[in-house]
């Protein structure tokens, strides 16, 4: 059974139909990217995929190992398995990383009848990950996201992905703002993460952050639209001549 | 302003009733300063929304009961479990206003500490009560305070020795029980704190039981002289259908340095005033505040901060988060005085609203004489970020803990504030207990929409 099955998904977000009739299906260890202008509905699909509910979807469904993912709320949805890094991770103050990241843990735990974390089982496993993501410890009392540089937010998120070790992770734009270094170790801990039962959706305008997280699959969004698909090399190809030659192009079933 | 002649003659026929056999009647000055006080109280009568400083508060229900004096009564100690906070070594519980020592412990009372009944010590006839009792508390303006000080037989007393640290907070809890007509209780509280000495002290209302329509009317003065250092802490949980009038009117000499926390989280119509008075040079004060109602419940939370003398600095923070449709008001006003230059004040105060009908009024009032200070004010309503909340529940946490965890942040800020960790985290526990109605029809900030709106 496939991971993830997007079928003639349409999504309208207020009055304006962005996605027009997405299929899409991803098995479990792949890695597909997708990759589209600005304002082709990337985005969208992302926080659909994750269960904003200020997004509608009009027709279409999406089965997540073969049930209904249009049915389950945010927090059912990430309990079942998916995760959504963030393109732009909200600051909370008030709430410290570490007591945010065990109240997500716990909420999986007990949507799996395990059992709850307190925390001193808790931060060891926290610090481990955090040194995977080359992270100071001093975030570990610091309110989320608060006051922390666009890399740092970045990293953050795939340190929840870390913990929360989802099967399939979306990755919205997360190469965004990132400088080179921070893009290898954000790329790092992503590639620390793949593994044959684990699918990644990799969403990005650029392709370079596919330099670091080599995809199996491209797809390339236009216009709501998914109008080619292909291997790796098709994002080389799009980096050489840009998105202009294929926006015409007819949308393909991937 | 005068109130109705109806229930005039109530309070009339109770005062007479009460300063023939209270408590210190045969000490003349006491005795005075009780009849003074009724006699303002006349004149004064209970304020009505025309009253500046009561333009957001509607009392007429308050104004239009006649309240008998609750009986002195006990309760039974095993009621009292729930409601103690138990980290508190030093516990004095009040029954309708009167000390019950079978219900208190009192042996953990450190070297330097007198802790006690106001009225053993009225009839002790302490210096120290005669020497400040209604020495601060402005009986000629304030008709609650009036009736207060009028009523003044029991409460508490606290004194700390000069260069005395207290090293666990003072608990004293105040128990409202049911009556079967409305009846009022006024106790009377009155702290000194010497000079270079230390302490905190905890005033808790609770109700036991159902004392809907009852008012509880307290009164504290707190003498906080050159040195010292006391944090006080004001709760309030009784019971949502009953009034509640709070006062608490702080003296700060050189150099003190005071901390007044206020959590309102009960109470049908509850105002609470805090007003200090900072006497001495190089004087800080810290008036942090949170309130939380849900229901019709009304919370005023009124500030008067006087700077009388230059070089003191005063803090106010006051988070509010409202409910269904529950009304807050936040009314700061600041005095410098002629004489207080380089006074720097600051007051901020931000408001959740969770309901379309949740209400806050706020208002800052800034009044100076001074020519070199520096005073702030901001104030910010705003809703529950959708932002914040999808993130919180993309990683897994169901909407309803979500949510609670970003008021608790909220809520947060004023928790941060509070020095004392068994107090502090006390007080976290009740706010934990709270429950929130609004589900998903509330209040939510637009993605990406402003959400916190700047007022005032």
């Amino acid at each position: 059974m496939s991971l993830l099955e997007i079928k003639d998904l349409h999504v309208t977000v207020g009055g304006h139909e962005i996605l027009k009739g997405i299929n899409l299906t991803v098995n479990p260890g792949e890695v597909h990217s997708i990759m589209g202008p600005n304002g082709s509905g990337k985005s969208t699909l992302a926080q659909v995929l994750a269960r904003r509910e200020s997004y509608e979807v009009t027709s279409g469904e999406i089965l997540f190992e073969g049930k209904d993912l249009l049915a389950m709320k945010a927090e059912d949805a990430a309990c079942e398995g998916v995760f959504m890094a963030f393109q732009y991770p909200v600051e909370i103050p008030g709430i410290s990383n570490a007591y945010f990241m065990r109240s997500a843990v716990n909420a999986l735990r007990k949507y799996h009848s395990q059992d709850e974390m307190d925390a001193m089982d808790f931060i060891p496993l926290y610090r481990e990950k955090m040194k995977l993501l080359d992270m100071d410890e001093k975030f570990t009392n610091r309110s989320v996201n608060e006051g922390f540089s666009g890399g740092e937010k970045k990293r953050n998120e795939i340190l929840q992905m870390a913990l929360l070790e989802p099967k399939l992770a979306i990755l919205d734009e997360t190469d965004s703002g990132l400088d080179i270094d921070a893009l290898r170790i954000v790329a790092k801990g992503v590639n620390a993460m793949r593994n044959p039962k684990r699918a990644m959706i990799v969403v990005t305008h650029y392709q370079r952050l596919l330099n670091y997280i080599v995809p199996d699959f491209v797809h390339v969004l236009v216009n709501g639209r998914i109008v080619r698909s292909g291997g790796k090399e098709l994002a080389l190809e799009l980096e050489e001549k840009g998105y202009g030659w294929i926006e015409k192009a007819e949308p393909v079933s991937a | 302003m005068i109130a109705p002649v109806k229930e005039l003659q109530t309070y009339l026929e109770t005062f007479s009733d009460f300063e023939r056999v209270a408590v210190g009647h045969d000490q003349p000055w006491l005795r005075n300063l009780r009849a003074e006080a009724f006699a303002r109280f006349c004149q004064v009568g209970l304020p009505t929304t025309r009253d500046e400083d009561w333009r957001f508060t509607n009392i007429s229900a308050i104004a239009q009961t006649q309240f008998r004096l609750a009986a002195k009564t006990t309760v039974a100690k095993d009621s009292l479990a729930g409601l103690r906070f138990t980290e508190a070594a030093c516990q004095l519980v009040f029954v309708n206003g009167h000390f019950a020592p079978e219900l208190s412990s009192l042996d953990k009372v450190q070297k330097g500490v007198t802790v006690n009944g106001l009225a053993k010590e009225i009839a002790a006839k302490s210096a120290h009560v005669e020497n400040h009792l209604g020495r601060y508390l402005n009986i000629q303006r304030d008709a609650f305070c009036a009736l207060n000080t009028a009523f003044a037989e029991d409460g508490a007393f606290v004194h700390v020795r000069r260069g005395a640290a207290v090293e666990h907070p003072i608990y004293l809890l105040f128990v409202s029980t049911p009556t079967d007509a409305p009846s009022m209780n006024h106790p009377r509280n009155l702290f000194v704190v010497e000079e270079e000495s230390q302490v905190a002290i905890v005033e808790d209302y609770v109700s036991l039981g159902d004392t809907a329509g009852s008012l509880c009317n307290t009164a504290t003065e707190l003498v906080a002289k050159d040195g010292a250092i006391v944090s006080h802490y004001m709760i309030e949980r009784e019971d949502k259908q009953s009034f509640n009038i709070s006062t608490l009117r702080i003296e700060q000499g050189r150099n003190a340095n005071v901390a007044s926390h206020s959590v309102l989280l009960g109470g049908g119509i509850v105002r609470n005033n805090v007003h200090p008075v900072l006497a001495g040079e190089g004087t800080e004060c810290l008036i942090n505040g949170l309130f939380v109602g849900n229901g019709k419940q009304h919370l005023d939370n009124y500030m008067l901060v006087e700077h009388a003398k230059p070089h003191c600095s005063s803090r106010q923070f006051y988070n509010g988060i409202l409910d269904d449709s529950a009304h807050g008001v936040f009314h700061g006003r600041i005095i410098v005085h002629k004489d207080a230059q380089k006074t720097d004040a600051k007051q901020t105060n931000r408001n959740l609203l969770l309901s379309d009908n949740a209400q806050i009024d706020t208002k800052p009032q800034l009044e100076i004489y001074a020519d070199d200070v520096k005073c702030t004010h901001g104030a910010t309503i705003g809703q529950i970020e959708e932002n914040a909340l999808f993130y919180l529940r993309s990683r897994g946490i169901d909407e309803t803990s979500a949510r609670k965890l970003l008021l608790m942040a909220f809520a947060g800020e004023c928790l941060d504030r509070m020095r004392e960790d068994s107090v502090r985290s006390s007080i976290e526990k009740l706010l934990n207990g709270l429950h929130f109605s609004s589900g998903a029809a509330s209040n939510l900030a637009p993605d990406g929409g402003r959400n916190w709106q700047e007022v005032g």
